[in-house]
């Protein structure tokens, strides 16, 4: 099935190049020989916990510390009040109540004036020991005015809505971003409403509304976030230990909001348990530890507990889309037009590039060939946690993939014609790449009626419709969901991509040993992808040095260069590209070193893996281990060249690269409970050349335990209180293994023709692509009942209500 | 990490010597058992005892055997050994039902029988099967023992006959030949708390039910039982037509409320189409089928 070229074997066994090879990092973590962010004690560290608000909005009236402070055993405990006195000297601000968004909006370290969703910073407790500090908690005592909640969305900007950010002097609920704006377009909204129009004129055409929701899911990494704050008095250094995807942007951040000078900050990430965007952002508890180190002059350890992450840090999704698409009877797709509801949250935390408030959603109009799309994303504030770009979503193209997919295949109903006929009908040809979309991506290349075939092939799509039907006529309501999704993935380029003015590009660091042994340092953070494996491979790729011969190192600020953090499925199609270039970079400065000793000209080498050798004489030439010695040796090189092979790069991507893929999920469904068995799955991936096709299948598996996960169970859902109703592992499902069927994974492989090596991103492929593969089975199993569409997740108790023909309202909680 | 508030510990090494801890212990002092409800409560802070007595030690309250007409369970049995037992297998297929859907196998081989019991949690599964079988419980105190039946055990969600000088120390459970029995649980994911289950057993003599009973859980049935359905099949055919009847009073006399399982209408509809499939399965495997 891997289509990846024979390469030598390394003489540990490793493929000199690309190829499956074991992930180097699970030697130390299948030992227990991890190092996270709690495992790091410090001498004289402190511990901490935060008391958190009960309430979804409500205005503080007092906060009477003084029990919690006189319990053995606490050193401090921090409130709002004594953060705004604490000076920050800083651009954007003046104290550290609050601090910036990566929106441009401000966010409460610790509440001042009012709580505005349910776990928010209310005090900060630093103690001797962690349990100490947790019982403390229990002594403070609040005093709360409670105030009415918005918890639902659609009701955030109803004229006798609370207004939730009273701080920032507004007197409703939207959301202003950096440009001003109060709602996001793309798209021709004209040209859209007049094919809409016409269609809907036209009796040869149709036209197809429905309201989807993609509600509000939560990353739930096995780790949850955390950091030791180490403020040395006396140098003035800063060391902070985080869980972090974005250890460089993290450090500027910190430099914006502490004040600090850049230089005396080191962000260390070490092993990270899992991110999916959840460890994008910067938290207050962060912030609160480092506050803390500042005002007790030792090191303080901040790390939060499964509730606190669920409730409080970083959200998904909360998309309430309205789509209308509009096609001719014989299936041709005209126009599609999306109007979204943006949940946000209290503040404004969305972690996506500065140009894109609703993320890269506009790449909605999906992988069909069609000349009018439009849509209009509305954010609006409500009392819950803040957040919203996270759970591998590549910047809200989950959202983006699910409504297209849903709609097609509701437009697939509306014309009673076979979902893959429809999309087969409208997929984009393979001669149109690139392609420029109707919203203005150029899509970099694709085959997508080969990779569909495909999967239709591995699954049996026509056997699976004829069983379908017998099984109908039985009585047995089983269901076939495609899913063809193509994502943008790989941020920037730098023009047009940045967060807080950071231009999405990666800087890359080389260096080769006298003995032709390598390191390479990266700014891309793994949180689980096995860089230390993939970037290792990719310059084994390029030079012929053996994987086992090249340490990546990663993580800590002050060994790697600059770079944005892996998020977005970028570190491939971004510092991949790097690892690709800086190696490529050495392997020419090996060329005139080689050409030196070999007495010729460099224009008279070739390469071959590891090698340059005079052309014509293959058995007269360097290895690059040997090449590597010369260049320290007393060899004399050309005027000009200083020796050494070591190089540095800085990769700017010229565009995204945009993985795509098919997906085919068959479902059994018992209509008279509404339980769903996911019976296969079949999964076609496109991402370019695979570099370590064993570790792109795994992230395949995860991504698709994810979309089932979301199909069917996660969900944090509100009360009218404002109770979070997903705060804990009893109430936030996550699939387990019972769930997921053993996948059937297939691979097309077209190149990415502007990254170095070919390869696209495919981290968040799987979450992209699989919950509408899902729900669409589902939603064709249960369509003999009239049933069009029911939001997710499709629990037992929503499919059949669906079935009853009153599927339920999601967001919010189950009446 | 959750962290718990400070706690004492001892552990028993009898029954009697538990009974005097938690006397010595006082009024905020706990049983625990596998720990595998109260211990999570502790770090959420839910429940914070002063002292744990810890009774996983104790002997006399392990093992299930047969005495006379009854199986008798002990206490301390952990569910993994109640969904392995061939002496429950041979008997009631209903437990290695039930308890194949109980959380997980790391739960399962912690959770014990006894805890499950004294937890009382109004979604509990195995409160379903021992209402269904109209099993007995044998209460411990410093003076004496007492028996009491399962159908008269709860006093309400968390709350049992159980009081706090006292120790549940073995489930009973009557022998029935011909009896045939099963259990189904919708649940939201492999692990979770029942939407709603069901488990009946069916003694069909003669070509009618000659004896049978009902249990439900999570969907509010008092006692988790239906008496009025499982009188209502007593002597009748086991045709569907009257095993669907029975299942309709069973759900007519459930009182599910809505959370986030699912709304009380479906909860309802479940407590039918459960107690029907259970009944169905168990008369046919009565009959022998």
């Amino acid at each position: 099935m891997t289509a990846v070229e024979e390469v030598p074997l390394s003489p540990a066994g490793n493929p000199i190049g690309f190829g499956s090879m074991k992930r180097v990092e699970d030697a130390r973590f299948v030992r227990g020989q991890g190092n996270y962010v709690d495992d790091v004690n410090l001498p004289g560290m402190l511990h901490s916990a935060i008391l958190r608000s009960p309430h979804a909005h409500a205005r503080i009236v007092s906060i009477d510390k003084s029990a919690a402070e006189a319990l053995p055993g606490v050193v401090l405990v921090i409130t709002g009040e004594m953060l705004a006195g604490v000076p920050r000297p800083s651009l954007l601000g003046d104290n550290f109540a609050w601090m910036p968004t990566l929106s441009y909006d401000t966010q409460a370290v610790l509440a001042t004036d009012k709580v505005r969703f349910q776990g928010q910073e209310v005090a900060f407790v630093i103690a001797e020991s962690k349990y100490i500090a947790r019982d403390a908690l229990e002594l403070i005592d609040v005093e709360y005015d409670v105030l009415d909640a918005v918890m639902d969305a659609k009701k955030a900007m109803d004229p006798d809505a609370p207004v939730i950010r009273d701080d920032k002097g507004q007197t409703d609920n939207s959301i202003t971003d950096v440009h001003g704006n109060q709602s996001w377009e793309s798209g021709n909204a004209e040209a859209t409403a007049a094919a809409i129009a016409a269609a809907e004129a036209d009796p040869n055409c149709v036209v197809v509304t429905e309201q989807i929701l993609y509600p509000r899911v939560h990353p739930a990494p096995m780790e949850t976030c955390g950091s030791v704050a180490e403020l040395n008095p006396v140098t003035g250094q800063l060391t902070l230990y985080t869980t972090s995807q974005a250890p460089h942007a993290h450090r500027t951040v910190y430099a914006m909001v502490a004040g600090l000078p850049e230089q005396k900050i080191r962000v260390i990430s070490p092993d990270i348990g899992g991110g999916f965007g959840n460890k994008v952002g910067v938290y207050p508890g962060y912030v609160l530890s480092i506050v803390g180190s500042l005002l007790t002059g030792k090191p303080v350890k901040w790390m939060e507990d499964r509730s606190e992450n669920l409730m409080s840090t970083s959200f998904a999704r909360d998309y309430h889309m309205k789509a209308t698409i509009a096609a001719t009877k014989e299936g041709k797709i005209l126009a599609v037009d999306v109007d979204v509801l943006a949940d946000h949250g209290a503040f404004n935390g969305v972690a996506q590039p500065t140009n894109y408030p609703a993320g890269f959603f506009h790449i909605f109009s999906g992988s069909y060939d069609y000349p009018n799309a439009h849509c209009k994303v509305t954010p609006v504030y409500t009392n819950k946690a803040p957040g919203g770009v996270a759970y591998a979503c590549s910047f809200r193209i989950t959202e983006a993939a699910y409504v297209i997919e849903r709609v097609v295949d509701c437009l697939a109903a509306e014309l009673q014609m076979d979902p893959a006929e429809l999309r087969l009908k409208n997929l984009i040809a393979s001669d149109k790449f690139p392609y420029m979309s109707p919203t203005g991506w150029e899509y970099d290349s694709g085959e997508y009626e080969k990779t569909m075939r495909l999967a239709m092939e591995i699954a049996g799509y026509d056997e699976l419709r004829r069983e379908q039907a017998e099984k109908r006529a039985k009585g047995e309501y089983m269901g076939i969901g495609i899913s063809f999704f193509t994502e943008g993935v790989g941020a920037g380029p730098r023009k047009t991509m940045d967060i807080l003015g950071l231009g999405m590009a990666d800087g890359i660091e080389l260096r080769v040993h006298p003995t032709g042994k390598a390191v390479l340092r990266l700014s891309v953070q793994s949180q689980g992808q096995a860089h230390e494996t993939t970037f290792a491979q990719i310059v084994s790729h390029e030079l012929g040095i053996p994987p086992e011969d090249i340490d990546v190192v990663h993580g800590d600020t002050d060994q790697t260069p600059f770079g944005l953090g892996t998020y977005g499925s970028r570190s491939t199609p971004v510092s991949g590209a790097a690892a690709s270039v800086v190696a490529r970079k050495v392997r020419e400065r090996a060329k005139i070193v080689a050409a030196a000793a070999l007495e010729c000209s460099p224009d008279d080498l070739e390469w071959e893996l590891g090698r340059w050798y005079v052309k014509g004489d293959k058995e007269r030439g360097k290895t690059i281990q040997e090449i590597a010695l010369l260049s320290h040796s007393a060899l004399e090189l050309p005027e000009g060249i200083e020796g050494h092979l070591d190089a540095t790069a800085v990769y700017n991507p010229p565009n995204l690269t945009y993985p795509y893929g098919c997906y085919i999920c068959v479902v059994d469904v018992d209509v008279l409970t509404g339980q769903v068995k996911v019976r296969r799955f079949i999964a076609v991936d496109d991402c370019g050349v695979r570099i370590n096709p064993m570790i792109v299948e795994g992230q395949v598996h995860g991504g698709l335990a994810d979309g089932i996960g979301m199909a069917l169970m996660e969900l944090i859902a509100f009360d009218e209180d404002g109770n979070c109703l997903g705060g804990s592992f009893m109430d936030y499902l996550l699939p387990t293994a019972m769930e997921c069927p053993d996948y059937e994974l297939g691979e097309t492989v077209t190149p990415s023709p502007h990254h170095p090596i070919g390869a696209k991103g495919v981290g968040e492929s799987a979450t992209v692509g699989s919950p509408a593969a899902v729900v669409n089975a589902v939603i064709d199993a249960i369509s003999p009942f009239g049933v069009r569409h029911a939001d997710m997740p499709l629990t037992p108790a929503n499919v059949w209500r669906a079935v009853q023909g009153r599927p339920m309202r999601t967001d919010m909680a189950v009446e | 990490m959750q962290t718990p508030a400070p706690v004492g510990y001892a552990k028993a090494t009898s029954v009697s010597d538990a009974l005097a801890l938690l006397k010595k212990h006082g009024e905020d002092s706990r049983i625990v058992a596998g720990g595998h409800s109260l211990i999570p409560m502790m770090r959420l802070r839910i429940a914070a005892p002063e002292a744990l007595i810890d009774i996983n030690d104790v002997a006399e309250l392990k093992g299930i055997s047969i005495e006379g007409n009854e199986i008798v369970i002990g206490a301390m049995v952990r569910h993994a050994e109640v969904l392995s037992s061939p002496i429950l297998a041979e008997h009631y297929a209903i437990f290695r039902e039930a308890e194949k859907l109980i959380a997980d196998p790391i739960v399962r081989n912690r959770g014990t029988i006894g805890g499950s019991m004294c937890q009382a949690d109004p979604s509990e599964d195995l409160s379903a099967v021992g209402a269904a079988l109209k099993g007995s419980v044998v209460i411990q105190s410093a003076s004496g023992s007492r028996t009491v039946a399962l159908r008269d055990f709860h006093e309400g969600p968390y709350m049992t006959k159980v009081a706090q000088t006292e120790i549940l120390t073995q489930v009973r459970f009557p022998i029935r030949p011909g009896a045939g029995s099963a259990y189904e649980k919708v649940e939201r994911r492999v692990g979770d708390w029942p939407v709603a289950s069901a488990g009946t057993y069916v003694v069909v003599s003669n070509g009618v039910v000659a004896d049978c009973g009902i249990g439900l859980t999570a969907v509010g049935a008092e006692h988790f039982c239906a008496p009025e359905a499982e009188a209502f099949l007593i002597g009748k055919e086991p045709t569907e037509e009257n095993l669907s009847a029975a299942a309709q009073l069973a759900a007519d006399a459930c009182n599910p409320f809505s959370d986030q399982r699912g709304p009380a209408d479906y909860k309802k509809h479940l407590a039918h189409e459960l107690t029907l499939r259970a009944l169905r399965r168990s008369a046919a495997a009565s009959q022998g089928a």
